[in-house]
């Protein structure tokens, strides 16, 4: 059952301190947790669980390839470690490791990558990941989330810790909305309605969340009710969720801070494709590179934001 | 201007332009921008045969800055040397610009664009390669962080600068003993950078980076050897010039107003 907040609004507490104080609770139950970072672990607030366990957390320095390639190694011999670093470097950097050491050889990975598209801001293109999803969807078996708030944020982090194999979770490290109360439960591959409606679907996760419900606030007023769901699991995708969704509501926008190659759009695209089509947009970007900006500004040059899904919605509208 | 006392003036103009650029978008990676600025001034005070009115002559030698998050230091140096305007430095991060943190080649005078610690090196193999099969007689120069050096990447390529017998590769690593995370010592321990390069064939040196006559001089013997690459390690201090930030914890990337650029301003000059 999940209980939404109120009102959108920001969540009061910084995503990485959450995954902080989670990873430290967590550890507490589970000894065999540890923590690695590619000197990047101020960047995620890490300082407190270093303090809490200094053996357990293993600041590798500025070498992706190898931290997760000792990530799996460690995994091999029970320990369930944790390695973040930013999500270009954590995804691309590392990725035939993270394909053949942790996926193919069916170890007990979590890749933590943060800042993910447009919230790398002023790190400009080079860290703004717009395709570390596609990478990670195209790893078999590997499990791949975007919390959504702090809520799904914790609840992905204990799912992690305690079930086998390769997650990528993709975590933005400051700012988020608040969508659900405490107290809601989640599941790994299916998604949370967060609002009824029957002309039209949107789907969409992380930061764009919050511009789907925006958007389906302004279609209200114009007599459109929007059904939003937040498919916070991108792999497995909630088929079920999207082809009840295609059968009542007949038409789908779906919305990611990510290309619309790769992504979402594909996923569910691929899943209307073979069990119901019918017509479906995607509000993404546009397969060109990151740059660099203010988070506003990146929105506004990417198309994600309310008022293009309102677009895109409309347009899949007329095509119904 | 190879004059050992305009060389200083041209680096201390060089930090005071950083600072203000970083300040006009109000935070950055400034502690090793600071740590670079000698090398900048000795490079395009004289040392490289370039030309700010054709950035790309075949015939130029090469900077590959790749600690890419230096990017701003790289830009004050070029926009004081004419390859674009001063006023291009105060759009550094806003919508648009030709000047992102990170180095990038789409500004005029940056010879590639880096970001991701590591790529460079192997960058600068290529160019070195592809310049010395042309039969051009051009330097490369390479721009290293010590933190940067964890990356295995950098290891390859050293390998393969003296498989290919590079000698027209002269490497910098600015040894400013911090990387992000603190302490490089503490982080990932490098140890003798330039024994390393040595093992790996390499014509090492370690010098004082803040000291323009010594990285002149170093360049020079550099040049002198045939059939293998060079590196000069760098004893920096990571934000050198700013006091109160002097290799101090938390000087990666900070906050900065006009204000304290201005101030940073009179304090260099009054050191002068
Ligand atoms: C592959 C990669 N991993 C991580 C980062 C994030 N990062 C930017 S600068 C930096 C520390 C660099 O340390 P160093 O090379 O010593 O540079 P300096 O101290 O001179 O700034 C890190 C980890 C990056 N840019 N690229």
């Amino acid at each position: 059952m999940i209980k939404l907040a109120n009102n959108i609004d920001k969540e009061p507490i910084e995503m990485r301190k959450v995954y902080t104080a989670t990873l430290i609770e967590l550890a507490k139950e589970n000894e065999n947790i540890v923590a690695l970072d590619a000197d990047l672990m101020s960047a995620i607030a890490m300082g407190d669980f270093a303090k809490t366990y200094p053996d357990r957390f293993i600041n590798c320095g500025i070498q992706e390839a190898n931290m997760m390639g000792v990530a799996a190694g460690m995994s091999a011999t029970g320990k369930v470690p944790f390695a973040h670093t930013f999500a270009p470097f954590a995804t691309r950097r590392a990725y035939d490791q993270l394909f053949l050491s942790a996926g193919y050889a069916e170890l007990n990975v979590k890749v933590v990558g943060s800042d993910p598209g447009i919230t790398a801001q002023l790190n400009g293109g080079t860290h703004m990941p717009f395709e570390d999803v596609g990478l990670m969807r195209l790893i078999p078996n590997a499990v791949v989330v975007e919390p959504t708030d702090n809520t799904v944020l914790k609840f992905v982090l204990k799912e992690a810790a305690k079930t086998y194999g390769l997650f990528y979770i993709r975590l933005s490290r400051k700012n988020s909305t608040k969508v659900y109360e405490e107290g809601s439960s989640f599941t790994i591959g299916k998604a949370n309605t967060i609002r009824e409606g029957n002309d039209v679907t949107i789907i969409a996760y992380g930061i764009m969340v919050k511009e789907a419900l925006l958007a389906a606030n302004i279609l209200k007023e114009q007599g459109i009710e929007v059904r939003v769901l937040d498919m916070f699991t991108i792999k497995p995708i909630d088929k079920d969720a999207v082809i009840k969704a295609a059968k009542e509501t007949g038409a789908i926008v779906t919305t990611e801070n990510h290309n619309i190659i790769g992504g979402l759009g594909e996923a569910v695209a691929a899943v209307l494709a073979e069990n119901a089509p019918i017509p479906m947009e995607r509000v993404g970007v546009n397969d060109v590179f990151g740059k660099v900006g203010t988070q506003d500004y990146l929105a506004k040059e990417f198309n994600l934001t309310a008022d293009e899904i309102v677009q895109k919605v409309k347009k899949v509208l007329e095509r119904k | 201007m190879t004059k050992v006392a305009d060389l200083k003036t041209f680096a201390t103009k060089i930090r005071i332009e950083t600072i203000k650029e970083i300040a006009g978008i109000g935070v950055g990676h400034i502690g090793g921008a600071l740590s670079i600025c000698d090398l900048l001034a000795v490079l395009y005070g004289g040392v490289m045969n370039i030309d700010p009115k054709n950035p790309c002559d075949e015939n130029r030698d090469w900077l590959i800055v790749s600690k890419g998050h230096s990017g701003p230091a790289l830009y004050a140096t070029l926009a004081l040397k004419g390859y674009f305007p001063m006023d291009t430095l105060k759009t550094l991060n806003k919508p648009d610009t030709i000047l992102p943190s990170h180095c990038d080649r789409h500004a005029p005078g940056v010879d590639m664009t880096t970001g991701s610690l590591g790529q460079g090196a192997s960058l600068a193999m290529g160019i070195a390669l592809g310049n010395k099969l042309s039969g051009r007689n051009n330097y490369t120069y390479l721009l290293l962080g010590d933190g940067e050096c964890n990356e295995g990447q950098v290891w390859e390529a050293a390998m393969f600068a003296n498989n290919k017998k590079l000698d027209n590769v002269i490497a910098f690593v600015d040894d400013n003993k911090q990387q992000l995370d603190g302490f490089t010592k503490d982080i990932s321990n490098m140890g003798d950078i330039a024994a390393k390069f040595s093992a790996f064939g390499w014509n090492s040196q370690s010098i004082d980076g803040h000291d323009v006559e010594a990285i002149l001089n170093a360049i020079k013997s550099a040049k002198e050897n045939e059939g293998v690459p060079s590196v000069i390690v760098l004893n920096t201090i990571k934000a050198k010039g700013y006091k109160k930030w002097e290799g101090s914890p938390g000087n990666h990337n900070f906050n900065i107003t006009m204000e304290d650029a201005l101030q940073f301003e009179k304090d260099i000059l009054a050191n002068e």
